[in-house]
């Protein structure tokens, strides 16, 4: 079935059945791959991807409830915050395997959108849900708030 | 194990071009002057004619930082900055990359990687910097001693020229035989804390390529449908429901010497995944693991309250007069479940046709047994097979096993489909925690006697589980006297200086395949021993520290290294200073991997109420360190990785079958959970020693002992299923 899908600002028509998981459409089918596959039942974040602005998992969105939105992936997040973002994440050296890094970026892009200055407990809360088997958590969280004092710069 | 490298392995180049380019490595056993080309070294480092320096990394990148660690010997050597040095990762071969302490083989573990090539990298950079100065001092007529060389330049006095200028006379000399290694007073690279990660660009904008990343043309995806009970196998199978999914190619059934299963082809992942949901099949359990977990844990724990199959350190004879005549004994049992690696990027592998054989697309641990696998089950030579290493998600010792698993997989998929078009094998979340190579499950039962005084007279320590060596291809390096080292290191071996000690073990029975996993036997033994040694200070009265250090007094070097951490770290998490209301500190230091460290855990709450880890703190020696913030970032890593699990994590057995099937029944060490952690590294002048995994031994007693002094002592893992809530 053809569906058209709008990515990082791109109208890209793909052909796959209802019930297919945006997250391999997105990697099989438009070959994005910085979308990561960690567990597919919605309890690593390493598949999440903006939709509507919104980080959403990739893995439990079906490819006929995307239809008309904007969704944003790792190789489009090109915002202030996420520029802020990746200046952190490297001033900080946060990455060990990376797996999981694409996922924590386009959580923390989501967080720091919504809300400029997170507490520690704040960082907490929202990312819970991105696992980082290289337990990179400590950087993680000055990483979002080292972000957070660049964007206010 | 020693860290000496050979001096057997001499220093040399081979100009690859018709002198154009300059390499510098190691051949295996004579000193030959100039080579024709580079296949007869190990090449570590290579100038290019247009001045371009590339390190040549050995090891594989799974996120410890060894290509950062690696080129910054490299650059320091070479008197340049970090960034000025590309990485290229070396092909497998083991007669040209054998890690010195792997006996030779190929791979990465043990944390090994700094530990083998500190000296090798520096000194093929101090070749290549004394063959360029030799160069330029020669076309300049000047002497040496006045040529120096800086960010990619030679300069004598007002003459100056980019090193490429000199490449080709530099390859034209011969390699010098011991050049002079720059005097770690002037390093400006190696221990620089502010040295940044070399892969921090691509593992954060999306493009650093892993296996799963892999996208041939005409590529198919295979997965496998696995028996659901270990040394179970297939009887048949039928997949005529997967007919209807879009995408299914076709299966077949693996031959029962490759294991019990069927590969499953499809057009692309979702597809196969639902295929293999489709299809049904019949096994035979009548040679499989039938047990469940109650079972198994409970034929270990009556292995350990017997006499032991092998004596590890003394004689249960012995040990039991010390203890006849001590005023107090202490007893204690222990259980390690099961447990699953979980890397973050599941097992993938892809195999494409080549030229000349086949190309393998790897986040390759041990490329010396991948390459054997391949040549085993395609029936070709080793050298037809190219292995491309690319970036890990994630290994914790699970991407190498002994039988190269998941790459005998990948070989039979490629082989089952035709052999002439790329196969990508993918493992699900579910195949990785079902599927097996677990760290085994051990029960320990350790019996402390004690004198009036409070001080250890005999020490009867008795261990029971699955061997990871026995029979496999180090048997012959790691089994001695029917002991697995692995079973009892970290007890037989410790610093401490135990009088009376007796170490017995039994080999755990299971089908169930296990492997090294973070840190290895220490992963269980260091829990047991910083137990007993908390329960032994506390039944003395004595301060956990002073009773430890009273241990570490003997003025070995192993002592004092343990010692110092020890009271680094107590100095550092104010141990002696009042907390907060509420709050208990534990504290435990362990030796692993020739790496010293001490952790002190400090928890609010208690172990009905929840446990809420506050801060952790964390000393370390690991001889010189090369890149400090790859050590701190990888105590960090290896302290949640031992907490997390040891917290909530445990692969459970109902008849053979695996409980878990993801990560919501496999709860991974979430952000919250920790709340900090504070690193400091002790100074050393020591060779640096590996720091992949030796924070992860003291970090979950360390968190034990803090719980311990809120009344609960919890000494069956994991701690949330025996008593432990956690806030
Ligand atoms: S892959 Fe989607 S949350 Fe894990
Ligand atoms: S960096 Fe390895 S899983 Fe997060």
């Amino acid at each position: 079935m053809a569906n058209s899908l709008k990515i990082n600002g791109q109208m890209l028509s793909v052909d796959a059945p209802e019930g297919t998981p945006l997250l391999w459409v997105i990697r099989d089918e438009l070959k994005l791959t910085g979308t990561k596959f960690g567990c597919g039942v919605a309890s690593c974040g390493a598949c999440t991807v903006h939709i509507d602005g919104q980080p959403t998992r990739s893995c439990q969105t079906y490819i006929e409830d995307v239809a008309d939105t904007e969704i944003t992936t790792i190789e489009g997040a090109e915002s202030d915050v996420a520029r802020a973002v990746h200046q952190a994440w490297n001033e900080l050296n946060v990455v060990q395997c990376g797996y999981c890094q694409s996922g924590q970026i386009m959580s923390a892009v989501g967080l720091l959108t919504e809300n400029a200055k997170p507490t520690a407990d704040e960082i907490d809360d929202y990312m819970w849900g991105n696992a980082c088997r290289c337990a990179t958590y400590q950087r993680i969280r000055t990483a979002v708030q080292r972000a957070s004092d660049i964007l206010e710069a | 194990m020693n860290t000496q490298i050979s001096r057997r392995n001499f220093l040399k180049s081979a100009s690859a071009l018709a002198g154009a380019t300059l390499v510098v490595g190691f051949d295996a056993g004579k000193a030959v002057a100039q080579s024709a080309g580079t296949s007869d070294i190990t090449p570590f480092v290579r100038v290019a004619a247009d001045g371009k320096v590339t390190a040549i990394i050995k090891h594989f990148e799974c996120g410890q930082g060894t290509a950062t660690g690696l080129s910054a010997l490299i650059a320091e050597e070479l008197n340049m900055p970090l960034d000025a040095v590309e990485v290229d990762f070396a092909p497998a071969n083991a007669a040209l990359y054998g890690n010195t302490l792997f006996g030779g083989a190929q791979g990465t573990g043990g944390s090994t990687a700094m530990a083998d090539s500190y000296l090798k990298y520096r000194t093929a950079g101090a070749a290549a910097r004394e063959m360029l100065i030799t160069a330029a001092a020669e076309v300049w007529g000047v002497s040496p001693s006045d040529v120096t060389l800086k960010d990619g330049v030679l300069s004598a006095g007002d003459t100056s020229a980019p090193i490429g200028d000199l490449v080709s006379a530099a390859a034209q000399l011969d390699v010098p035989a011991n050049p002079t290694l720059k005097d770690p007073s002037e390093f400006t690279i190696i221990g620089n804390p502010d040295t940044n990660r070399r892969d921090n660009g691509p593992k954060t904008n999306g493009t650093a390529t892993y296996g799963m990343d892999i996208q041939l043309d005409n590529q198919i995806v295979a997965v496998l449908l696995r028996g659901p009970r270990f040394g179970g196998t297939l009887v048949s199978h039928d997949d005529s429901a997967a007919q209807d999914v879009p995408g299914y190619i076709r299966s077949a059934a693996l031959p029962p010497q490759a294991g019990a299963g069927v590969i499953v082809y499809a057009q692309n992942t979702w597809a196969a995944f639902q295929a293999r949901d489709s299809i049904t099949a019949d096994w035979d359990f009548s040679a499989a693991e039938n047990r469940s977990s109650d079972q198994m844990k409970a034929d270990l724990m009556a292995a350990v309250n017997t006499d032991a199959e092998f004596d590890a350190r003394g004689t249960p004879a012995e040990t039991a007069a010390a203890l006849k005549g001590a005023a107090q004994v202490i007893e204690r049992d222990f259980f390690f479940p099961f447990l699953a690696h979980g890397t973050m990027e599941p097992m993938t592998c892809v195999v494409a046709p080549s030229e000349t054989g086949v190309t393998v697309y790897d986040g390759c641990q041990f490329p010396t047994a991948v390459l054997g696998a391949f040549a085993a089950v395609l029936q070709i030579p080793q050298e037809a097979i190219e292995v491309k290493t690319i970036y890990a998600g994630g290994t914790f010792g699970r991407r190498a096993t002994q039988t190269a698993d998941y790459h005998v997989e990948a070989a039979l998929a490629f082989a089952f489909a035709g052999g002439q078009q790329p196969v990508k094998l993918v493992w699900s979340r579910e195949d990785d925690i079902k599927g097996g190579y677990y760290r085994p499950a051990y029960a320990h039962k350790v019996r402390v006697g004690l004198d009036d005084a409070g001080q250890i007279v005999g020490w009867d320590h008795r261990i029971a589980g699955k061997p990871i060596f026995k029979g496999g291809p180090f048997d012959a390096a790691l089994v001695h006297g029917g002991v697995d080292n692995s079973s009892v290191e970290g007890t037989r071996d410790t610093p401490y200086a135990l009088p009376g000690m007796y170490v017995g073990l039994t080999d755990g029975k299971t089908p169930v395949p296990v492997n090294w996993w973070r840190s290895v036997g220490h992963s269980h033994t260091a829990f047991v021993m910083e137990t007993m040694m908390d329960m032994a200070a506390e039944a003395a009265g004595q301060d956990p520290v002073e009773y430890r250090l009273g241990y570490l007094a003997g003025g070995t070097p192993d002592q004092n290294r343990m010692a110092n951490v020890l009271r680094v770290a107590a100095e550092r998490s104010g141990w002696t200073s009042d907390m907060a209301e509420g709050h208990s500190r534990g504290v435990a230091v362990h030796k692993s991997f020739g790496t010293f460290v001490a952790e002190v855990v400090e928890i609010s709450g208690n172990a009905d109420d929840g446990v809420a880890i506050e801060n952790v703190t964390c000393v370390v020696d690991c001889g010189v360190a090369v890149t400090p913030d790859v050590v701190v970032a990888q105590m960090e890593s290896g302290i949640g990785y031992g907490i997390g699990h040891a917290m909530r994590n445990e692969i459970t057995f109902s008849d053979g079958e695996v409980d878990q099937f993801n990560f919501p029944d496999y709860e991974p060490l979430r952000i919250s959970d920790i709340k900090s952690i504070e690193t400091h590294i002790v100074p050393s002048a020591e060779a640096p020693t590996g720091v992949g995994e030796p924070s992860t031994p003291p970090s979950a007693p360390a968190l034990a002992n803090a719980i311990a002094r809120t009344g609960t002592r919890v000494t069956h893992l994991p701690m949330a299923e025996n008593g432990v809530s956690f806030a």
